[in-house]
């Protein structure tokens, strides 16, 4: 009967792939909204919405000024200003306009001002509703331009400024930049969302099984109970597998399009396929530990419900290891970092990620963590042959 | 006669939470549920275990079944300990209770094949197997229906013959008629004297005097956790109804009925 192992893998998917709901929202879904999500992400929150044309009222405009500040995209009204009045319209949030006050006079006053006589500066009034976006957009406009005038008028030197336009002054390559980013973020994100595949697949499989009471009619069969472990982790990490892959794919199509990549002059496609490989592999054998983690608390609770309880404290630790990498770095020196659980993967992730992962390294990670579920496999099946853990009500 | 089943001194205690402790309305720690409990069965019969509810029958079969462990002594069912050997125990035995559910998403075919398969049976005496089977019990119309959207009288038909895929030589069946309509009852212990005419062996727990009457060729009475008694029910009875016997029984263990 050395077969058992595989009859329950092929149960499980038979469990699985028939059951279309399931197959919808584990494999199909999460790509596809991770896909959505940042693209639109990336579409909207970052460009500057077309807002209604908001009005700049000015008082005391001065002659230097006219000229830039009527060159914003900004209907002006110089004309009988009500300071007052204004501020008090304002104060409401539908309010569409900015109130600049200059001080009379201000075209001799900023001449005649000395920085070095320690004295107040002539000070510009520039009054906005943060709650109004087009307000708050006039003022962003108006400040910037004169900041720029201010700039202008005491300009000793300047920062990288170059008649020619193609002039380069970051020296990092495309690569660079590119793995950089990506090995900041995409290893904590697959892990997250491989955790998150593992959270919605072996509770109903283990636990749902011991709360229903059909995992005891598998237990007076000849099964062995280490076979029943083995079908069960396998099964459920190919799916949760497939679940990691959709979101990946998701991510790597759309991660360029949040970070607004084309704008930025940068080129995603920096990747060779060896490199997907070893992060297939890598996330395979993560998801081999996630897996077994998650199969040994379902087989320890009671419900299906309890056992996404007691997961959800896990997917914090597991977050904040993800995220380890992000600030402590990728450069570790020491093989024995590779030795430790989910830590060791996330280390790699970002090393592939950065062009900067070694050989032995990925093999230590992922030797580990094929020891780390055989060892996760040994404790279900000491679970499965315990009346205490899988007949407790 | 040859004996099939040996059960030698087995124990069982369970440890009260204190939430039982509250139930129970007790200061007890422990409860022993089985007690140095030994008696035999013999090839081609049908042993009843007959009892009150808590009286230690279920946790008997279970043990016997290998689903849980005694704390002291042994069974041997075929010559195979339940302690040491209960991978070759469940390879023999077919358990049938309403505890044993199935899974709702397969259809009764599907789950015939998979459990046949973890049996390591032939597909072909599979194949043969589930067509008498399934006809046998009216299962046959509904074999690509999902267990789900069975009747509950299907769906313990449907349980029933899943535990029999490797046509078992010991059927231990807890409760054979609890929970049933009045028709699956009968379909039931129908089929269980038909199995006693192909010499297999049955042993099964009840609190029904009438089923043991109509079924038994021998019966264990089971008090507390003790079998107060083991014979065949001519033995047992000595002229009076098994229902009148029992509750003398009873009375002299208990000292009244309360």
């Amino acid at each position: 009967m050395k077969n058992n192992t595989w009859t329950i893998i092929k149960k499980e998917c038979a469990r699985f792939f028939g059951d279309r709901t399931m197959l919808l929202t584990t494999v199909v879904m999460p790509g596809l909204m991770i896909y959505l999500i940042y693209s639109f992400m990336g579409n909207n929150f970052m460009e500057p919405k077309d807002l209604d044309r908001a009005t700049l009222y000015v008082e005391n405009m001065p002659e230097s000024l006219h000229p830039m500040l009527e060159a914003l995209p900004l209907d002006m009204v110089t004309e009988d200003v009500d300071f007052e009045q204004l501020r008090g319209k304002l104060a409401l949030k539908e309010s569409k306009f900015a109130v600049l006050a200059f001080p009379e006079g201000f075209d001799s006053l900023t001449a005649q001002y000395d920085p070095a006589s320690g004295l107040p500066a002539p000070n510009v009034q520039l009054l906005y509703n943060s709650a109004s976006e087009s307000s708050q957009q006039a003022y962003t406009m108006v400040s910037a331009t004169l900041n720029a005038y201010e700039n202008m008028y005491c300009n000793r030197f300047d920062i990288n400024a170059s008649v020619d336009e193609s002039a380069v002054f970051d020296l990092a390559s495309n690569e660079d930049v590119v793995g950089n980013l990506f090995s900041k973020l995409i290893p904590m994100l697959l892990l997250m969302v491989a955790f998150m595949g593992c959270m919605s697949i072996a509770p109903p499989s283990i636990a749902g099984e011991k709360e229903r009471g059909t995992i005891a009619t598998l237990l007076v069969t000849p099964l062995k109970r280490r076979e029943l472990a083995l079908g069960k982790v396998l099964s459920l990490s190919l799916i949760s597998m497939l679940s990691g892959l959709s979101s990946f794919t998701g991510m790597m199509l759309s991660l360029p399009k949040l970070i607004r990549a084309d704008e930025l002059g940068m080129d995603a496609n920096i990747y060779q396929a060896s490199d997907y490989v070893v992060l297939l592999l890598l996330i395979f054998s993560t998801i081999l530990i996630l897996v077994s983690v998650a199969s040994i608390v379902s087989a320890f609770a009671k419900s299906v419900k309890a056992a996404s309880t007691i997961m959800a404290p896990l997917m914090i630790v597991v977050m904040l290891v993800g995220m380890l990498p992000m600030m402590s770095g990728t450069e570790v020196s020491n093989l024995a970092y590779f030795a430790i659980p989910v830590y060791n993967s996330v280390l790699c992730m970002s090393q592939v990620f950065a062009h900067e992962a070694s050989m032995v390294a990925v093999v230590v990670t992922i030797v580990a963590n094929v020891l780390y579920t055989a060892l996760g496999i040994w404790i279900l099946t000491r679970m499965f042959d315990s009346e205490k853990v899988m007949f407790s009500k | 006669m040859n004996e099939i089943l040996r059960v030698e001194g087995l124990s069982k205690t369970f440890r009260l939470s204190r939430k039982q402790q509250q139930i129970e309305r007790t200061d007890r720690k422990e409860i022993v549920a089985v007690d140095n409990l030994s008696f035999t069965a013999n090839k081609g019969e049908i042993f009843g275990l007959l009892g009150p509810n808590g009286a230690g029958k279920t946790t008997t079969l279970r043990m016997l079944a290998t689903l849980i462990a005694p704390d002291k002594g042994d069974a041997f069912i075929d010559g195979c300990s339940i302690v040491s050997q209960p991978e070759q125990v469940r390879a023999k035995i077919g358990f049938l209770t309403s505890e044993l559910k199935l899974e709702d998403f397969f259809t009764p075919n599907y789950l015939f094949d998979f459990f046949s398969q973890l049996y390591g049976i032939d597909p072909e005496v599979v194949a043969k197997r589930k067509a008498k089977l399934f006809e046998r019990f009216g299962i046959d119309k509904f074999a690509e229906v999902k267990v789900a959207n069975l009747s509950t009288g299907m769906k313990q038909k449907t349980s029933l013959v899943v535990s029999l895929v490797h046509d078992p030589e010991f059927v231990i069946f807890d409760e054979p008629t609890n929970g049933l309509d009045v028709l699956t009852a009968r379909t039931v212990t129908d089929y269980l004297l038909e199995l006693r005419e192909q010499g297999k062996t049955i042993i099964l727990s009840t609190h029904i005097f009438s089923l043991v009457e109509r079924l038994c060729d021998r019966v264990g009475i089971i008090i507390d956790g003790q079998m107060t008694h083991c014979d065949t029910l001519q033995g047992i009875c000595g002229g009076l109804s098994l229902e009148d016997r029992f509750f003398d029984i009873y009375k002299t263990k208990k000292g009244g009925l309360e």
